[in-house]
């Protein structure tokens, strides 16, 4: 018997046998369908955390204020301690280290915004001109601090208090109160809504110099920095906790992360969990072809008699255990199939629910879903295949 | 054409032993007609798998169209199976979910023909067996009579030297018995060797040579 007509002969007996092809299909098809919607949930998440991270800005390294370090003393010994302050100074130094592209000092508090007979309470950012760069901020008109502004009262508005305070779209050069100081307007930022728990719709940007007047510090809140490349990341890193320790007396009090320790982190632990899930979902396929190989054994019980007969009009061994194996290898392909574009269908239905989520099943898991469901089927045929071949044709004849 | 020497069967039941062929000896000449009979238990049907390569002997020679056939391996025998050997069963064994046609022309999808050629001879099949109008029809769809009918077309369909028969009127009323039969005697006049096994008289009584079998042995052997 040729290739072709076993599995056509195979397909004539799966087609027959409706309800129990359906269930099977059905029970292979759901296997495959959980580890592709599962995958793409797990993965979704990881690239929506990825993709937070990343909109932060590239190749970044923040230095805080601080040691992030728990030592061996006593408590008491740490808490008495304070950190010196992270100056604009500090800042001015790191900015000139050959690893770093541009640099960004940063203040960050809330202060009353004024203006048109309007107040509300906002959150301030005290930068300087690289903050839109390092940031990857856009602005939607006008333009963002001027360089060397620190001294220049000029004001950029999230979008939405644009839009609040001036509903009429007038924004740019409108005289605008900050605290108890007047500023003028010269930049909206573009819509990028919320990005790590910080809506930058509703924030305000202003020079640094005049941040720190406000709320009356000298010290700074971070220190962004952009390294030249990704290769500069760690020199960068090491350069400036240097430098930082020269210039506070050999005392080691600040805090420098880079931003792609924190990714990879993330990235690796949700990696671990897409592949977990996926582990777990594939288990539900291995009941589907437990479900199969059951399905196939009452088959061959059922079917004795024909087995019998086509023993009888000449079939070899060979013959039956491959139209077995054709009827499983139909039957995990048809799973495989529905599973695949029910999967794919599910993650479409979720991509619609949650936008912001990119669950987007991975290939591999598309490719290890459908392959494991037809290594599965045909695993499990090979049992009742076997046993359909060795029957007696005397015996399988007269339905023992 | 075929020649048994001393061919011995013994199934174990039970613990006990019964011997279904008892060191039987037999040489059917190519073309004959022949009736197995005895009764039942007596071993006509096992003569007829041995006969067939069904079944096994456990002792004696076997050959079939001068070829030594004992010691064949599975697969070996199942291609002689195919080649020489077609069998019509009492409950004329038809794949149910197969059309007419199908169920005739699965010995051709076996020896792998191509399905122009295999076309061609399941419609000569059809019109020799009356069965044109039943082509599309599935074995619960058609009569005792013509699910037989499709049966032995299958059994013909690769022209065997031999077709053997076990009670092929056995589910059938006594008209529709007699046109099967009528059937297979015009294969025989065709030139197949014919072997009929039953027990019924009146149909033994037909064939050409009768052989009468009781405890796994040949009691009577007439021509």
């Amino acid at each position: 018997m040729n290739l072709r007509d076993t599995l056509i002969l195979s397909f004539t007996t799966v087609a027959s046998y409706r309800t129990r092809s359906l269930l099977i299909v059905l029970a292979m098809a759901l296997g495959v369908a959980a580890v592709v919607v599962l995958t793409a949930l797990g993965d979704g998440a990881r690239r929506y955390v990825v993709g937070q991270f990343s909109s932060l800005g590239t190749n970044l390294v923040i230095v805080l204020p601080g040691r992030a370090e728990t030592t061996g003393g006593f408590p008491g010994a740490a808490l008495g301690q304070t950190p010196r302050d992270l100056t604009l100074e500090d800042a001015r130094f790191v900015g000139q280290l050959p690893q770093v592209r541009r640099y960004a000092p940063l203040n960050v508090g809330v202060a009353e915004l004024t203006a048109g007979g309007r107040l509300r309470e906002v959150t301030v950012l005290g930068s300087t001109a690289e903050l839109l760069p390092i940031r990857s901020m856009k602005l939607a008109q006008g333009s963002f601090l001027a360089h060397g502004s620190e001294r220049s009262a000029q004001i950029v508005l999230g979008s939405q208090l644009a839009r609040e305070f001036f509903p009429d779209g007038k924004v740019i050069g409108q005289r605008i109160r900050l605290g108890d100081s007047r500023f003028l307007v010269s930049g909206v930022l573009a819509v990028q809504g919320e990005s790590m728990g910080f809506n930058s719709d509703e924030i305000t940007i202003i020079p640094i110099a005049y941040a720190q007047e406000l709320f009356n510090t000298e010290s700074l809140f971070r220190i962004l920095v952009e390294a030249r490349s990704r290769n500069a990341i760690e020199p960068a890193k090491a350069a400036i906790t240097h430098v930082l320790k020269l210039r506070h007396d050999g005392e080691e009090d600040v805090t420098v992360i880079t931003q792609d320790a924190v990714l990879e982190t993330f990235d690796r632990i949700l990696r671990a969990l897409t592949l977990g899930v996926a582990g777990i979902a594939a288990i539900s396929l291995a009941v589907a072809g437990i479900l199969v190989m059951n399905v196939m054994l009452v088959a061959v019980a059922q079917r004795t008699s024909e087995i019998g007969l086509l023993k009888a009009i000449g079939a070899t061994a060979a013959d039956i255990r491959r139209l077995f194996f054709a009827e499983a290898l139909w039957l995990s392909l048809a799973g495989g199939a529905i599973g695949f574009a029910l999967g794919h269908f599910g993650a479409w239905m979720i991509r619609l629910a949650y936008p912001l989520l990119p669950a987007w099943p991975p290939t591999w898991a598309s490719v290890a879903g459908v392959a494991t469901a037809l290594l599965t089927g045909i695993l499990a045929s090979l049992l009742p295949a076997a046993r359909a071949a060795k029957l007696d044709p005397v015996l399988a004849l007269s339905g023992k | 054409m075929i020649r048994l020497s001393a061919i011995t069967r013994v199934f174990h039941m039970g613990g006990q032993e019964v011997r279904a062929l008892n060191s039987i000896s037999i040489d059917i000449a190519s073309g004959e007609y022949v009736s197995i009979m005895g009764p039942s238990g007596s071993g006509k049907s096992t003569l007829l798998n041995v006969i067939g390569l069904l079944d096994r002997s456990d002792s004696g020679h076997y050959e079939l169209d001068g070829t030594d056939v004992t010691d064949l391996s599975e697969n070996e025998r199942a291609r002689v199976r195919r080649e020489k050997i077609g069998f019509v069963f009492q409950s004329f064994h038809l794949v149910p979910r197969l059309t007419a046609a199908e169920n005739i022309a699965l010995p051709l999808i076996l020896e792998g023909l191509a399905p122009a050629e295999r076309k061609s001879r399941v419609d000569a099949a059809l019109d020799a067996f009356d069965l044109r109008d039943r082509a599309h029809h599935r074995p619960a769809e058609l009569s005792g009579g013509q699910r037989q009918r499709v049966a032995i077309a299958r059994a013909t369909i690769l022209r065997p030297t031999a077709l053997l028969a076990d009670e092929p009127t056995g589910n059938l009323d006594h008209r529709i018995g007699a046109e099967v039969m009528a059937l297979l005697e015009g294969l025989h006049h065709a030139g197949t060797t014919l072997i009929v096994v039953t027990h019924d008289r009146e149909l033994g009584a037909r064939a050409h040579r009768h052989i009468a079998m009781r405890d796994g042995e040949i009691v009577a052997d007439e021509k």
